[in-house]
């Protein structure tokens, strides 16, 4: 490769004594002393989340509490990092929701790899994985990120979802039970 | 089918000549076209129903002149064909000569979209439950041929889900698309009654006849088969989503039908089996009974170590230990396995002749139980003829081990090993043990093991490779599925080990192919073979060597016992 050596000018008198550049940062701060703040008091003060920002994936019930995942493990698959593991399990069919028969056993989230990419929560068939707002995940050791099922839905909370469909579903298995088919 | 070479009628798919045999049915010679014909109802295994209609092409049969009889020629100079008004069903149109097909018309593309249409009007759309998604004809064909989203505005049919109807299946009747391949397996194939059709119309749904479940021990090949999610396994259910799951091909050691068999498995941990087609032996099915063989991998009485009078050790002082007995043994007996591959007995073969002892005494421990006459057969081992074909035993009279109890009373055996068989069943006591050097090499323990001076742990037939002979001499090889516990080596790679220790490097190098470079070289049924030259249906070797032996097997599918 062709190198091209460039002459570098000698410094001037004004810029040896270095006193002008001083004076001028000097200028800078001074000015912004007294204009609008723009940096926060982190972490007193926190910064507006706008929409769609892309968080700590979590998981969430939907208004009756019942959670929506059904460990599909569609996110698991289309994750790019690998940073979900899911141990897929049965709703016992006396429980209150066992129409929908399948719930996660264990569902393991390692923000060590998540790259807040939102695929999961493209994935998701049951939109029981968002993306919201929490950034901050601090800890002392590996193990306190990889975060499990209990941890993902303290933090994700109650979708509140329009749809329903499974409450649907569960209405019409109970007409037809009622009345002549 | 080189015999039936003249036989073979020339048909057209899409204008694409095939040679098929006549009356070849128009799915199988699509698919000989490299054209598929979407299909639900029909199986190949089981008698055409035609009632699910996704497969209609449009058909069309050369034109002769109806009082001449002489063939009506076109204007390009090449016969008419005459196309039937409407689209027929590929999977009962069987092949005559000349018979044509189109399937890539608007007519045919406009049926399979309406057939679609109509099988998901009352779906319950629930796949991210379903674990048949994945591999679910349903979702395949209405990837191809749906609309992607619903014009039903009525309300869906509700059915009974999660319904046990036996003991290992599950069904499902909001998914049941009703093409009846569960009811013909159950009639033609383990010929057990147990599920009909109930109700009528958009009603209708697949049940158990009232009394009866679906317990029958080949129950689990309806999950196979069944097109969509209807029928589950139970011991699959929301195990795992197929899609993460690695195909291994194996053989299933139930029994010497030798029967083909996939390993599913993911990240090491093996989640289902399912039987892998052979026309030659098993077509597509297997027993419930071989599909729970995975769970001896992970069994609680799994061995795991190398062990000397208890105390675990690495793998080469075992093998030093062991090598320095049986040199030092006045005399040996050897209980080995028809439950070890070809390549394994072949190395026990060469370990019996390397070991110095004045007596020596071979067997292979017979399991016999009876047979079902379907696909298991009496002899529950996968190898017995292995044993003969590689000379580790010279007829089955070495299946006898009456005379072993009476040479470790003389004295004259200080030494028995036995591979993967307990000494019980050979006559052995606690007593008896005590007495010798026992040497137990197995994949699980056994009562006696805590009585072995060295233990040998050994792979399961999931975490090895190799080949077994079948009762039908054909040889077949399974596959690595998953890795075995840290540390244990191959059974092969131990006893070729365990030889070069003895002084008789029978096998050069590692691995299968040096045993089989030694052992097709000296085994003459298995000449100019190898591992990596069996193919995937096997291949029949010659035992007409042992035509004067008494097998036990009695009639299973595609066999039949040669002297019966
Ligand atoms: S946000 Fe992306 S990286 Fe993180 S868990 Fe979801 S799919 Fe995986
Ligand atoms: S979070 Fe959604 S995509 Fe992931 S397993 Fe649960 S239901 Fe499936
Ligand atoms: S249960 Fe499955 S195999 Fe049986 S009729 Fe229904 S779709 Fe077909
Ligand atoms: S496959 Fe032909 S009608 Fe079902």
């Amino acid at each position: 490769m062709a190198t091209k050596i460039l002459e570098r000018k000698p410094l001037t008198l004004a810029e040896r004594t270095y006193l002008p550049q001083i004076a001028a940062g000097l200028w800078v701060t001074f000015r912004k002393m007294f204009g609008r703040r723009v940096t926060l008091e982190y972490p007193e003060q926190k910064p507006p989340i706008p929409r769609g920002y892309r968080g700590v994936p979590t998981l969430v019930k939907d208004p009756n509490g019942r959670e929506k995942c059904v460990s599909c493990q569609l996110c698991e698959f289309v994750c790019p990092p690998k940073a979900i593991r899911i141990t897929p399990g049965e709703i016992p069919a006396d429980s209150a929701t066992a129409h929908v028969e399948k719930a996660p056993k264990d569902f393991e989230l390692n923000m060590l790899r998540c790259i807040y990419c939102g695929l999961c929560e493209e994935a998701c068939p049951e939109r029981a994985i968002v993306l919201q707002n929490v950034y901050s995940l601090n800890a002392a050791t590996r193990e306190e990120v990889v975060l499990h099922k209990d941890k993902l839905y303290e933090l994700g909370g109650t979708l509140p979802d329009k749809i329903m469909k499974w409450d649907k579903k569960k209405a019409a298995a109970d007409k037809a039970a009622g009345g002549h088919h | 089918m080189a015999e039936n070479a003249d036989k073979l009628i020339s048909v057209f798919i899409d204008g694409i000549e095939v040679k098929v045999l006549p009356g070849t049915n128009m799915i199988e010679a699509a698919r000989k076209a490299g054209v598929q014909i979407p299909h639900y109802c029909y199986h190949r295994h089981l008698s055409v129903a035609g009632n699910c209609r996704m497969c209609l092409v449009e058909m069309g049969t050369p034109a002769f002149d109806r009082v001449t009889k002489a063939p009506v020629m076109g204007p390009d100079g090449k016969q008419v064909i005459q196309w039937m008004p409407k689209p027929v069903i590929a999977c009962a149109t069987n092949a005559t000569p000349g018979l044509h097909i189109r399937t890539t018309t608007k007519l045919v593309k406009d049926c399979r979209e309406g057939v679609e249409e109509f099988l998901l009007v009352n779906h319950p759309l629930d796949c991210p439950i379903c674990d048949q998604a994945g591999e679910c004809h349903l979702q395949e064909y209405a990837h191809q041929y749906g609309r992607g989203y619903s014009r039903y505005v009525e309300e869906k049919n509700v059915k009974p889900k999660r319904k046990m109807i036996g003991p290992r299946v599950i069904l499902d009747n909001e998914r049941c698309i009703l093409c009846g391949r569960c009811v013909r397996f159950c009639k033609e194939i383990a010929k057990d009654e147990v599920l009909g059709f109930t109700e009528r119309g958009s009603h209708s749904s697949i049940d158990c006849f009232p009394g009866k479940t679906l317990s029958n021990n080949y129950s689990v090949n309806v999950v196979d088969i069944c097109p969509v999610g209807a029928l589950t396994s139970v011991d699959f259910r929301f195990k795992m989503r197929t899609w993460f799951l690695k195909e291994t091909p194996s053989i299933s050691t139930e029994s010497s039908v030798g029967v083909n068999t996939t390993i599913w498995s993911r990240e090491g941990t093996i989640y289902r089996i399912t039987p892998r087609r052979n026309e030659a032996v098993n077509d597509s099915w297997m027993s419930d009974t071989a599909r729970d063989l995975y769970k001896a991998v992970a069994a609680e009485n799994r061995t795991s170590a190398y062990a000397i009078e208890g105390r675990p050790v690495k793998s080469d002082e075992a093998l030093k230990a062991l090598a320095a007995l049986l040199k030092a043994s006045k005399g040996v007996a050897l209980i080995a396995s028809a439950f070890s591959s070809v390549e394994e007995q072949w190395l026990l073969k060469k370990l019996a002749q390397a070991i110095p002892a004045a007596k020596k005494l071979v067997y292979v421990a017979p399991h016999y139980a009876e047979g079902d006459g379907l696909l298991i057969s009496a002899d529950r081992t996968p190898n017995l003829r292995g044993a003969l074909v590689t000379g580790l035993i010279k007829g089955l009279a070495q299946t006898d081990m009456s005379s072993l109890k009476a040479a470790v009373d003389a004295g004259e055996v200080d030494t028995v090993l036995s591979v993967n068989e307990s000494v019980t069943s050979a006559g052995l006591g606690i007593e008896d043990l005590k007495k010798i050097k026992y040497v137990s090499l197995g994949t699980h323990f056994y009562q006696t093991s805590q009585y072995a001076a060295i233990e040998i742990p050994l792979l399961t037939v999931f975490e090895r490779e190799g080949s077994f002979v079948n009762q039908q001499w054909r040889l077949q090889k399974f596959a690595k599925a998953v890795p075995g516990p840290a540390g244990v080596l191959a059974d092969a790679d131990f006893f070729a080990a365990l030889l070069a220790a003895m002084g008789s490097p029978a096998t050069r190098g590692g691995g299968l192919a040096a045993v089989w470079a030694a052992l097709s070289a000296e085994v003459a049924p298995l000449k100019d073979q190898s591992y990596a030259k069996i193919p995937a249906e096997g291949v029949v070797i010659d035992g007409s060597a042992f035509a004067n032996e008494k097998f036990r097997e009695g009639k299973t599918l595609h066999y039949a016992p040669a002297n019966a």
